[in-house]
């Protein structure tokens, strides 16, 4: 018991540093009713928020959050609108309570759309009261951002870099003008003397010996167009070549988040991958199956959005609103508003790309093509996508063989053919005009 | 030294002081250059802001910034399912099982739809009917019509359907008590029938009439009277060993059509056996042009034919016929119950005799009848006089245009209007539906339910493959409605299945499409017209009673492979599609023979730029007559008889360029197809898009022929013989190594496709040029470049004309030609076709030629060889030199002239955005400039391997497959990897008939062709 008190003061001791005093008082308050509260539900010695929380999470989380309707009700603070008996049974079997009629559980039931809460008859009393310990802490005031200090000693040495050069840059100046003047008064002073000094004999500027010299102007003109020749050509040659290209998106989706955070596979979203020519923008009923839960994103990540400009949890009820989700009612309106992503990988309509190939048969790591999609917060072309890129790696790369029985005939006789083991693509006709471009 | 000399410029300068010479001294161009004239006057260049300074900037700015745009890729958007459903995986089809019942084509078919759209039809292998034919195949393309009629319409105001439904039920109310019509196609539908009875049923003055726009009452009647059920006996003409056609078109249009697969699996010699085809016919069509003996004769003459034939006496005949007859009749007898004599002759007792005469024979099978046509011209003629004479009050018309067909459509149409209520079922505002009060728009049959019995026992179901495109309701959802049965029709049709499915389940039934089942399904009685007035309309039928008066002609009427009974008039793949006999496109025509053609002075030439031009005739028949018809001189055409195809000139919710042909309905009086004629010349000429300018081979071996005795007997060498080339003076076989001049690749290992076309197999029925069409995004060019050969077929199927009898005397003649003289006459005459030719069909498309002389001449390398023995093309490599077709000797290349997607100047339906939802989406569209031809559809295998790899499995002979192959009804085109032993197509190719195109050249094509062997034993 002792534990948890303590835990609940550093907590609000930490946070106490940076509050002012209305906000002081109200939170040592509140400390106040939760040792209270907490000592009402610690009469049994094992209560523990912290067991409580792992089994908040691990078979409630899916349903119900803390202080947001989900598909079940919000959960702060339960344990104070009903009996805790009742609690134990509702937790334990919650239709069998409607079914005989409890007029709570039945209103209950009925608030919620009627959607059957999954029975837990596998929870002990304890944990329940664990649980209960959990969703009765109080709710965490938003971390107000602090505002940043200006000036600090890292940021200087930038400024001063450019002051350095400036006064350098200034210095010079004052020199040329110094010895500018400099020249004048001696000049003046040798007139004055009567001091005669020789003008040196007038000689061909060097640009005009340089057009003289039709020699040197002929190699000067074959270099430059040469030069001219090669730029152009270079330039040219990115033309429709869209290597980095990142569209900002009508919705900002972070491959780095989903892909690499969360560890995603890249298939569950683009499935069609797998079997069909496309990889497939996945449908918004795909995103859903973890969306529907996930309004909102942890702190943590809400403050790495700001790095890139983005509100995440903006994003993400751009979502509930392409999808015609609503939070509140916990379900489809059935206004659906389709999005218009902008294409990143576009190849002209002659060429033919077939993901199934490439991702089922071949076993080609979606990275080869596409890059570190997972470290990408914005999706960019990674490849050129141009005939020679896909040249190259049919060249070089060999046909995976192994266990295909599909190529166990054709490989059987060119390895008789021609002794080889492995083949490339190449080889095997990968390279040939057709397969690509009908 | 220098010269003094002076050179005088003109006489002038003799003179002294001479004006002129001076005013030129000053003036070199004494008239003021007109500057005005391209610069505007002085004043507009004055007050013009900009200065020529000012414009050079402007251009040169707008030069840049549109070079800048250009390199700055467009920004494509993309739009994903917001629930994707569970089946559509974006880039893969999905196949679903269904059924075309459109009131003239019945078959059931495969749907293959992309991402939710239907793009292609296929033939279902599970159904034992065939009629999968060019314009079942082309149907998907009028599901994307954009003349469709999108909301239904009161009094030419677009309602919803309450209204819609409101507005009917006045209607009905009002109308109590008054004769109401419900005019209906043939449905062969249980569901439908039952329907009909329980709406009949509430609206007693309701009566259901069933009307085929083409007519097969007489022969229905003839059954009825013989059977007992209404329907139409069906062939098995894979058993028949002798089969004589009396004007009956049956790898046409001839009762329902669809006999091509089994006719050509009897046609392939097998044992040295194949079936005996004799055809007396007056128009030249499909069954005659496979037939191995074909007897031109009118109307009036078949029937006599028919009666010699059947045991009666013939009257009349001219001697070569009579002889024909006796032939034909002494095989028959031999065949005995292998034989079957069919007759397309609309008059019951013809029909009768047929049938009588066909009693026992193994071919014909009655007990389990077709259900496909069900019209009673009787009945038909009724109402049409009852609407005319005004006791008919109120029409229903479902899936008919009787204002278009309709013998007498301008008075039909006067009193349509005045009905007190004309409801009009239809896809389209047609001639009937502008017409009427009130019209309900009807989904194709691609977004509607349905069930079919098309044969007594085979039972479909039609499914929906794509969300309605328009606010379109079902006839059979609206009769639902209206009598007040709140079910939908799917559950409708679920209901009354329950007796049909017997042990199967409704899942089963719906992915089979077809089932077979025993069950009894009761049908809506149509009565038989016998009795009636039918006996007057076929006295009517004068030419049937041989008293041509002097200078009439017996006209046939016909349907073309192309349009059928017209009902898709509206799609450019059916338009543009060659006739399969005439290879004429976009248009109807009379069709005369030649010896009448010099009588009537009608005549038939080509012009410079190949061309064919023909003369312009007016057809009267009594009262009617029909205007302008352009003549088309057709060898075979039975002397004294003349052919013309319905289905042509629509012009109601028709676009402007698909308004083609004469509306030959006028001359379908009594809906008898056979009808007495006068023609008479009128000025003009037309100018028809004919695609093949040369009509016979003059003796080559383009199409080798033999007959079935000397295939039985002598070896191949000597009626397939390999031809020879000269190599140092010495003759060699063209196969050998020695005649190459290119190495060839090792072709041994892994896949190496071939194709086989099997010549005794193919009718010539185009449903492959269609299946190609829609596979492989060919664009349709319209009549005007189809006339300049401009064609873009990537398969054609070519006919030849024999120049004498047969195929085999050409050889001959050819053969004894020595000297100048001779060549330059006889040559000459075999330019052209006989009186009546042997005709003989050949698909032609890229031979994929192991050594391929167009990839030789390509300077940019666009034209390559795969190792799998495809010729590949990659468009976007061709710079347009078209060498290549220059050097194919095949001439199967086809150039782009100009871009035919998204271009006003071809306004077809890839340049609306409907009409492009057909495309397939794993073909590309090609531009401007650029050569295309047959890929050996490399899509389609490159798909079939790669499902084998996913599924790490080998592949099995039959998965592979060309659009071509897999449309083929008949099985004449077999598509597979010879490299597989065991495949079909490895059997093909080492078959004795095997020979290749045009072989002496020595292209090693990867197209094989099998012999045609004709059965020309007479008794």
């Amino acid at each position: 018991m002792c534990q948890t008190i303590d835990n609940n003061l550093t907590i609000s001791m930490k946070k106490v540093n940076y509050r002012n005093l209305p906000s002081q008082l109200s939170l040592l308050l509140l400390a106040c009713l939760l040792t209270f509260s907490t000592t009402i539900y610690a009469q049994d010695e094992s209560v523990d928020v912290t067991a409580g929380e792992a089994l908040y999470k691990a078979n409630c989380a899916a349903c119900h959050k803390l202080d947001k309707k989900a598909t079940g009700p919000a959960l702060r603070g339960v344990a104070q609108k009903y009996d805790k008996e009742w609690l134990y049974k509702w937790i334990k079997n919650s239709q069998e309570m409607v079914k005989a009629g409890d007029p709570t559980a039945v209103k209950i039931f009925a608030e919620n759309n009627n959607s059957v809460m999954t029975a837990f008859p596998a929870l002990s009393d304890t944990d329940i009261d664990n649980i209960l310990a959990y969703t009765s802490q109080p709710k965490p005031e938003p971390v107000v951002a602090e505002t940043p200090v200006a000036g600090g000693g890292g940021d200087s040495s930038g400024v001063s870099n450019d002051i350095i050069l400036g006064a350098l840059a200034l210095v010079f100046l004052l020199l040329v003008v110094m010895l500018f003047l400099v020249t004048n008064t001696l000049k003046r002073i040798a007139e004055a003397n009567g001091v005669e000094y020789e003008e040196g004999e007038k000689r061909i500027p060097l640009w005009k010996a340089f057009v003289q010299n039709q020699f040197l102007v002929l190699v000067t003109s074959i270099f430059l167009l040469l030069a001219a020749g090669y730029f152009a050509y270079g330039w040219m040659m990115q033309v429709g070549v869209d290597e980095g290209y990142a569209p900002v998106q009508p919705i900002h989706y972070s491959h780095r988040i989903h892909a690499g955070d969360n560890q995603i596979d890249c298939k569950y979203c683009h499935s069609s991958a797998r079997k069909s020519k496309t990889s497939g923008i996945p449908s918004l009923n795909v995103c859903m199956n973890c969306h529907k839960n996930i309004a909102e994103v942890a702190p943590e990540t809400l403050a790495e959005g700001e790095e890139y400009g983005v509100d995440y949890n903006k994003e993400i009820q751009k979502l509930y609103t392409a999808v015609g989700w609503d939070e509140d009612t916990q379900s489809y309106t059935g206004e659906e508003k389709p999005v218009k992503w902008v294409r990143v990988h576009n190849l002209p309509d002659f060429a033919y790309f077939n993901h199934a190939q490439h991702v089922t048969v071949a076993g080609v790591e979606c990275q080869k093509c596409h890059g570190p999609v997972e470290e990408m917060e914005i999706l960019e072309q990674f490849s050129p996508l141009t005939m020679g890129w896909c040249v190259n790696c049919h060249r070089e790369t060999n046909v995976n063989l192994a266990g295909n029985e599909y190529y166990a005939k054709i490989h059987e006789e060119l390895s008789k053919k021609y002794g080889v083991d492995k083949l490339t693509i190449a080889q095997m006709g990968g390279l040939e005009c057709g397969k690509c471009h009908y | 030294m220098a010269s003094n000399k002076k050179y005088w410029k003109s006489v002038e300068e003799l003179k002294e002081n001479s004006s002129i010479v001076e005013t030129l001294q000053q003036n070199e161009f004494v008239e003021e250059i007109p500057t005005d004239e391209f610069l505007g006057d002085k004043e507009v260049l004055e007050t013009s802001s900009t200065t020529r300074r000012d414009f050079l900037k402007y251009v040169g700015f707008t030069t840049a910034a549109a070079s800048l745009a250009a390199c700055e890729g467009p920004v494509i958007k993309s739009i994903p399912y917001v629930v994707a459903p569970d089946e559509i995986v974006p880039g893969v089809a999905n196949y679903y099982a269904s059924a075309i019942a459109d009131g003239f084509d019945f078959a059931n078919v495969l749907v293959k739809t992309r991402e939710g759209r239907p793009i292609k039809i296929e033939r279902n292998d599970l159904s034992a009917m065939g009629g999968v034919n060019a314009r079942v195949q082309a149907s998907v393309l009028s599901l994307y019509d954009s003349n469709r009629l999108p909301v239904p319409l009161v009094d030419g105001n677009e309602v919803s359907w309450e209204e819609f439904d409101a507005a009917v039920a006045q209607k009905m109310n009002e109308m109590t008590g008054k004769d109401i019509v419900l005019l209906t196609q043939t449905f062969a539908s249980p569901s439908t029938s039952k329907l009909i009875k329980e709406f009949t049923a509430k609206y007693p003055d309701v009566r259901h009439v069933v009307y085929d726009t083409v007519s097969s009452s007489e022969a229905l009647d003839a059954f009825q009277n013989k059977y007992g059920t209404r329907g139409l006996a069906d062939y098995d003409f894979s058993k028949a060993d002798v089969i004589v056609s009396v004007g009956a078109d049956f790898l046409g249009d001839w009762q329902g059509g669809g006999y091509d697969a089994g006719y050509a699996q009897g046609r392939v010699p097998k044992n040295g056996k194949m079936s005996r085809h004799i055809q007396f016919e007056a128009n030249m069509t499909l069954s005659g042009a496979n037939a191995d003996k074909r007897v031109p004769a009118t109307p009036s003459q078949q029937m006599e034919i028919l009666k010699a034939l059947t045991g009666g006496s013939a009257s009349g005949l001219p001697e070569h016929i009579t002889e024909a007859v006796n032939n034909a009749k002494a095989q028959l007898k031999k065949a005995g119950n292998k034989g079957v004599v069919i007759t397309g002759l609309p008059n019951v007792t013809a029909q009768k005799m047929a049938l009588d005469c066909n009693e026992g024979s193994a071919v014909m099978d009655t007990t389990k009848p077709r259900m496909t046509r069900m019209g009673n011209t009787a009945e038909v003629l009724s109402v049409m006089n009852g609407v005319i004479s005004g006791t008919v009050k109120g029409l229903i018309t479902v899936g008919v245009d009787p204002v278009y067909s309709f013998p007498n459509s301008a008075a039909f149409a006067e009193a349509y209007k005045s009905l007190d209520m004309s409801l009009a079922f239809s896809m389209k505002l047609d001639a009937t539906a502008s017409l009427a009060q009130m019209v309900a728009a009807t989904p194709h049959y691609l977004e509607s339910w349905g069930d079919v019995q098309m044969k007594k026992g085979t039972f479909s179901l039609m499914q929906p493959t794509i969300r309605p495109l328009f606010n379109t309701r079902q006839f059979q959802d609206c009769l639902l409605k209206w009598i007040g049965n709140s079910k939908n029709y799917y559950d409708y049709i679920k209901e009354n299945w329950t007796s049909v499915l017997g042990g199967t389940s409704w899942s089963q039934a719906l992915h089979d499409g077809v089932l077979v089942s025993d069950a009894e399904v009761e049908m809506e009685e149509v009565p038989s017209s016998e009795g009636n007035v039918s006996m007057e309309s076929n006295s009517a039928n004068g030419a049937l009673s041989a008293s041509l008066q002097n200078g009439e002609f017996e006209l046939t009427l016909y349907t073309k492979t192309a349009l059928g009974d017209g009902s898709q008039a509206n799609n450019p793949w059916l338009q543009e599609m060659p006739d399969p006999i005439t290879r004429t496109t976009w248009d109807n025509y009379i069709t005369v023979s030649a010896s009448d053609a010099t009588e009537l002075g009608l005549e038939n030439y080509n012009v410079a730029n190949g061309g064919l031009n023909g003369s312009y005739v007016n057809v009267r028949m009594g009262d009617a007559v029909v205007e302008k018809v352009p003549v088309l001189i057709q060898p075979g055409q039975a002397k004294g008889s003349i052919g013309l195809a319905l289905g042509y000139g629509k012009t109601a919710a028709i676009q402007e360029e698909m308004q083609t042909g004469v509306n030959a309905n006028a001359l379908y009086q009594n809906f008898s197809s056979v009808q007495n004629v006068t023609l008479e010349k009128v000025a003009g000429t037309h100018e028809f898009a004919c695609v093949q300018l040369h009509n016979t081979m003059m003796g080559r071996d383009i199409i080798r022929e033999t007959s079935l005795e000397i295939f039985n007997t002598k070896d191949a060498e000597t009626w397939n013989p390999v031809p020879m080339v000269s190599k140092d003076h010495q003759e060699i076989p063209v196969t050998s190594p020695d005649a190459d001049l290119w190495d060839s690749f090792d072709r041994s290992v892994g896949h190496h496709f071939n194709l086989s076309i099997d010549l005794n197999a193919c009718t010539g029925c185009g449903a492959c040029v269609i299946a190609c069409h829609a596979e492989n995004n060919v664009p349709v060019v319209g009549k005007e470049e189809m006339r300049m050969s401009r064609d873009m077929h990537w398969l054609r199927i070519d006919r030849y004309y024999s120049s004498e009898e047969s195929f085999v005397e050409d050889a001959t003649k050819k053969d004894a030609i020595s000297g100048l003289g001779s060549s330059l006459s006889e040559y000459g005459e075999m330019e052209n076709a006989s009186a009546n030719p042997q005709v003989a069909f050949q698909p032609v498309m890229c031979q994929h030629c192991n050594h391929a002389p167009c990839e030789t001449v390509c300077p940019v390398a666009a034209t390559s060889h795969g190792r799998q023995g495809q010729n590949h093309m990659a468009y976007n490599r061709c710079v347009g030199t078209r060498y290549c077709a220059n050097n194919c000797p095949y001439k199967v290349r086809r150039f782009n002239w100009f871009l035919y997607a998204e271009n006003d100047e071809f306004d077809y339906n890839m340049n609306n955005d409907l009409g492009r939802m057909v495309l397939n989406p794993d073909v590309v569209v090609r531009s401007r400039g650029v050569m295309e031809k047959c890929s050996m559809c490399i899509q389609m295998t490159q798909k079939t391997i790669l499902d084998a790899k996913r599924e790490g499995r080998q592949i099995k002979d039959g998965e592979f497959k060309t659009a071509c192959s897999a449309a083929c009804e008949s099985g004449a085109i077999v598509f597979g990897d010879v490299n597989d032993h065991d495949s079909l197509v490895f059997e093909k190719k080492n078959d004795k008939r095997m020979y290749h195109l045009l072989e002496a050249v020595g292209t090693k094509p990867n197209v094989v062709y099998q012999a045609k062997v004709r059965n020309t034993k007479e008794v």
